[in-house]
């Protein structure tokens, strides 16, 4: 009973703590392109304030449109409680291994794309178009990263594969290099990060997630910010729970999951810090670029496959 | 026993009712759709004791030749397909009076129709019943001919009867293969019962050649590529109900009889055929979703996923007779156990999705999606069943098809007991086949509700159209209801699977259900576990947490409705939306050399004079042909008119000419008697 109360704690802490990444990304960005920051709580006083508004609902739309923010959040959160965070072996893991994980991510953009073409207007069109586009090159990416790893670990289960990890100790894998760049690579295009979307700007042609949430306003608008936020996040900790998982608690004890909970913000921050060094450096690509970027990944996660099966076996 | 033959006998009652019945009688429509219904529930609870009896029950009956009985027989694997065929059955006869009713004043005699229609039934009933190879023949040519009938019912229109032909053609051709895979089978043991050739020892030479025509003639049924021309013709020319029976279960009667051949009847697997039918099934699947995304023809669409899902589930096959050749039976009862729950759960979805798809059509007489938008609003009952129906053949968690394609994957994943280095490293490409083609299915059903149901209506029909009648809605919502527990609650399904594995490969997911139902864990619980159950408590629960918020939120902060945003510009228009093609532009655009694009815009500079601005007239066309006819069929015409064309020189028209080949012959043969 104490593990299901751990688990849904952890979930909270996840839920809660997904602004404050968003909020950290982009004071470094700003620091970095010599633009005044915000504070790193801005997230919050963002979310708060829509929350506070009134809800203004496009007059064409069904019950899809109105629903679509609940069930997106709701599958983020899903997600959230199923990805080891500060502590493994939590009864929630076992809910739902990786792949029912990229399963939770479809969901929530099927559902997303759905609502973006409930109004009718061309801007849903075209942003639930590019957004599944991409989203369809990107998985068969994600799946071969997370084939070669599972094939590693002989499982699929996050908590088992960071056992994994830990138990056999810092190893060199080449196939860990290929997949790991791909799976960074992949996880840029999810979260609709530069180069392949970026989250800042509201121009017709480059538009990809924002055109689809277009008409969101108020509450609704809010659930769809916090869960991308939450997305974020998941990639984050799936990166570090895969590749570097040390600190990590594997029992239950209050030193521990403290020293899980400081090694995770850290490298989180770190790999915030990252992302906000490359988004500086590169340019956003055109959407016809973007195939041959995910391709790449692909390529590298076949790589990384052919390494392991090369490689690694015997 | 009985009850198994019960479902074809009350089949046959409603194809004699149905051709009795007098053109306009409710009676009569209501009377064929109830023995239908009863032959499937007669088939589910056959299917359900044979599964559960885990044995087979004998059964001969004194038809067909006089020194040849009818051998019938229900095993575990048999009866799966009876309750298959009869879980599609049931929802059919709730759907079918209300769609046929369109037929009474046509053109064509609904006699015709339901006369077939139960022919075809008992068929298919039939054909899994068999136990030798000529009631299997007879059974299999009954439903191809009558569902030949079926789709040439709306004969009036021409591309109906060219369908129709290349239905019976290639229909014809596939069950030339399968007799001659019997003759094989039957040649080496020397009888035609299934038993006899089970018992018969193949040679590997003999056993590939059997394995290749089973594999081209059920092939040619089920709609792999490239045999599957017939498929997209065929499915959007026949009655919704039909194309949703033709569909929903023919092409799983053909996957039975290739389960039937190549892991019954056949002594020993060879991990060739494990090779070729998995390269085969990737190849179906991928190209069958690129092609479904360009089709703007809903019930075209609809065939186009058929080929895609026969080829996941022939992945399924592939993997099953890979392991199966290895020596890992529990691994290969991974690959048939997920081929055949997703053998099912198609069923399902595909159905309601032609369901769908029938409904519109009554309601609106619009096929093309392009004409199509906002009929949420007009027909709610029948989008909301058509968005389970979209999510769970997009395999999203937590519907059905979520739940075979995850036990693919975890088959894909076992790869490392398989000894062969190459095959290792070939097998993860096909799982990212595999999730190319699940994250396309997506994109393309994301177009397809999208285009159909939300947004504005493109058309007048459209605008005013009607929610079906109540039984036509009743069929979609058991469906719905259907894909919704199957998806939830996979382990009892599983377990009732078992005895099939158990029977056919000597193994069994022995951990599957272990630790209760609540967990799925196909190999062990470290590998991989997935509870559905606890994925639905949790997106209740979230459901009732928002319900509350809502509530209090919705006092303080009530939803507003206004026009959308439109940039400034003024009132937007239907025609402003994103089209059902050019949502799949990017797509096309990326995977160009798949299809034989034909894209031509024609600038009509006929203008009036002195008007030289507005008179021209911009027209763009665009056609997406199949390769397959240009890689395939139309080399093979072309070979086969050439042909002809050299046999003809013997005739020359010249009587002596005639008469020279007549003594020629006489000679020749006279030499080969002496």
């Amino acid at each position: 009973m104490i593990e299901w109360a751990l688990a849904i704690a952890q979930t909270l802490l996840f839920v809660t703590a997904a602004p404050l990444l968003a909020g950290w990304i982009k004071c470094c960005r700003c620091h970095l392109q010599n633009r005044a920051a915000p504070m790193v709580w801005q997230p919050y006083r963002d979310l708060a304030r829509l929350f506070g508004k009134n809800v203004v609902v496009a007059d064409t739309t069904s019950w899809l449109f109105r629903l679509a923010p609940y069930v997106v959040f709701g599958a983020a959160v899903l997600a959230a409680s199923v990805v080891p965070l500060i502590a493994t072996h939590l009864p929630t893991n076992a809910i739902a291994d990786v792949i029912v994980l990229v399963g939770f991510f479809a969901l929530a953009r099927f559902v997303q794309a759905l609502a973006a073409l409930d109004a009718g207007t061309a801007f849903g069109g075209m942003g639930a178009s590019r957004e599944m586009t991409v989203a369809s090159l990107a998985e068969p990416a994600m799946l071969l990263v997370v084939f070669t790893f599972s094939v590693t670990a002989n499982t699929t289960n996050l908590s088992t594969a960071i056992d994994h990890i830990l138990a056999s100790g810092l190893v060199l894998r080449p196939s860990f290099i290929f997949i790991a760049v791909a799976l960074l690579m992949v996880a840029v295009a999810e979260t609709g990060r530069v180069p392949v979307d970026n989250p800042a700007t509201h121009l017709e042609l480059t538009m990809l997630h924002e055109a689809m949430i277009l008409e969101y306003g108020g509450r609704h608008l809010a659930l769809v910010e916090w869960a991308g936020q939450i997305k974020l996040m998941l990639y984050g900790v799936l990166f570090i729970d895969l590749f570097v998982p040390w600190g990590i608690a594997s029992q239950l004890s209050w030193a521990a999951a403290g020293t899980g909970l400081v090694a995770v913000a850290a490298k989180l921050a770190l790999l915030g810090l990252v992302l906000a060094v490359s988004e500086t450096l590169v340019a956003k690509m055109r959407l016809f670029r973007v195939p041959g970027y995910l391709g790449f990944a692909f390529l590298l996660g076949l790589l990384g496959m052919l390494s392991h099966v090369i490689l690694e076996v015997g | 026993m009985t009850l198994a033959l019960l479902a074809p006998l009350l089949a046959m009652a409603s194809a004699l009712a149905g051709a009795l019945a007098p053109r306009d009688a409710p009676a009569g429509r209501l009377l064929v759709f109830a023995l239908l219904g009863l032959s499937g529930l007669a088939s589910i609870a056959a299917g359900v004791l044979a599964l559960a009896g885990d044995g087979s029950l004998y059964a001969r009956l004194p038809l067909g030749l006089p020194w040849l009985e009818w051998h019938l027989r229900l095993d575990g694997l048999s009866g799966f397909f009876l309750a298959l065929i009869g879980a599609v059955l049931v929802p059919v006869s709730l759907f079918g009076p209300g769609y046929t009713r369109a037929f009474a004043h046509g053109p064509s005699h609904p006699a015709v129709l339901h006369l077939f229609t139960g022919l075809f039934v008992a068929g298919m009933q039939l054909v899994v019943l068999a136990d030798d190879a000529f009631v299997f023949m007879v059974a299999w040519e009954i439903m191809s001919l009558a569902s030949y009938f079926l789709v040439a019912f709306e004969h009036q229109h021409a591309a109906n009867r060219r369908a129709a032909f290349l239905y019976l053609l290639m229909a014809q051709v596939g069950a030339l293969a399968i007799l001659l895979g019997f003759g094989v089978l039957s040649g080496l043991s020397g009888a035609f019962s299934f038993d006899a050739m089970r018992a018969s020892y193949q040679g590997t030479g003999w056993a590939n050649v059997a394995f290749a025509l089973a594999l081209a003639g059920f092939g040619m049924k089920a709609g792999l590529m490239p045999m599957h021309a017939w498929l997209p013709e065929a499915h959007p020319a026949a009655p919704s109900h039909i194309s949703a029976l033709m569909s929903g279960v023919m092409l799983k009667i053909a996957v039975y009889g290739f389960v039937r051949f190549a892991f019954d009847l056949l002594s020993q697997p060879h991990w060739g055929w494990g090779v070729a039918t998995l390269i085969i099934g990737s190849v179906s699947a991928l190209l069958g979703v690129l092609y479904a995304l360009m089709q703007h023809d809903l019930k075209r669409l609809l065939a186009y996923h058929s080929v895609e899902n026969i080829g996941i589930i022939f992945i399924g096959l592939g993997l099953s007779l890979l392991f199966g050749a290895s020596g890992a039976p529990s691994l290969a009862a991974l690959g048939l156990v997920a081929a055949l729950y997703h053998t099912l759960n198609h069923a399902l979805f595909k159905t309601l999705l032609f369901f769908g798809a029938g409904a519109i059509l009554h309601s609106t007489h619009e096929r093309d999606m392009e004409h199509m938008g906002g009929l949420i609003h007009r027909m709610p009952t029948t989008a909301l069943c058509f968005l389970i129906g979209c999510i769970s053949i997009s395999a999203l968690p937590p519907f059905n098809g979520f739940v075979s394609e995850w036990l693919t994957f975890q088959a894909f994943l076992q790869v490392s007991f398989l000894e062969s280095g190459a095959l290792r490293a070939m097998l993860p490409f096909a799982a990212a086949m595999l999730a190319l083609t699940g994250a396309l299915a997506a994109a393309c059903f994301v177009k397809v509700f999208g285009v159909v149901f939300l947004g504005l209506p493109r058309s007048r029909h459209v605008r005013h159209a009607r929610e079906v009648d109540a039984g036509m809605r009743a069929g979609q919502i058991l469906l719905a209801a259907s894909c919704l527990v199957f998806g939830v609650l996979p382990t009892f399904v599983i377990d009732a699977i078992a005895p099939v594995t158990r029977a056919l490969l000597g193994g069994e997911l022995a951990n599957a259900t272990a630790s209760g139902w609540l967990w799925l864990t196909p190999v062990s619980p470290q590998v991989a576990s997935y509870s559905a159950p606890l994925v639905l408590a949790g997106i209740a629960l979230a459901g009732l947490a928002i319900s509350i918020t809502r509530h209090h939120q919705r006092r303080i902060h009530p939803v507003r409705r206004s026009p959308p945003w439109d940039c400034g510009f003024g009132a937007l228009g239907a025609r402003m939306q994103y089209t059902a093609t050019a949502f799949a532009m990017p797509i096309r655009r990326i995977f160009q050399p798949v299809w034989h694009v034909r894209e031509a815009t024609v600038r009509n500079a006929a203008q009036a004079a002195g008007d030289n601005e507005r008179a021209v007239t911009v027209r763009h066309t665009l056609h997406i042909d199949d390769r397959a006819w240009d890689l395939f069929y139309e080399p093979f015409a072309r070979g086969i008119q050439w042909t002809a064309r050299q046999a003809a020189r013997l005739q020359t028209g010249r009587i002596r000419t005639y008469l020279a080949h007549s003594f020629i012959t006489l000679l020749v043969l006279l030499w080969v008697v002496t």
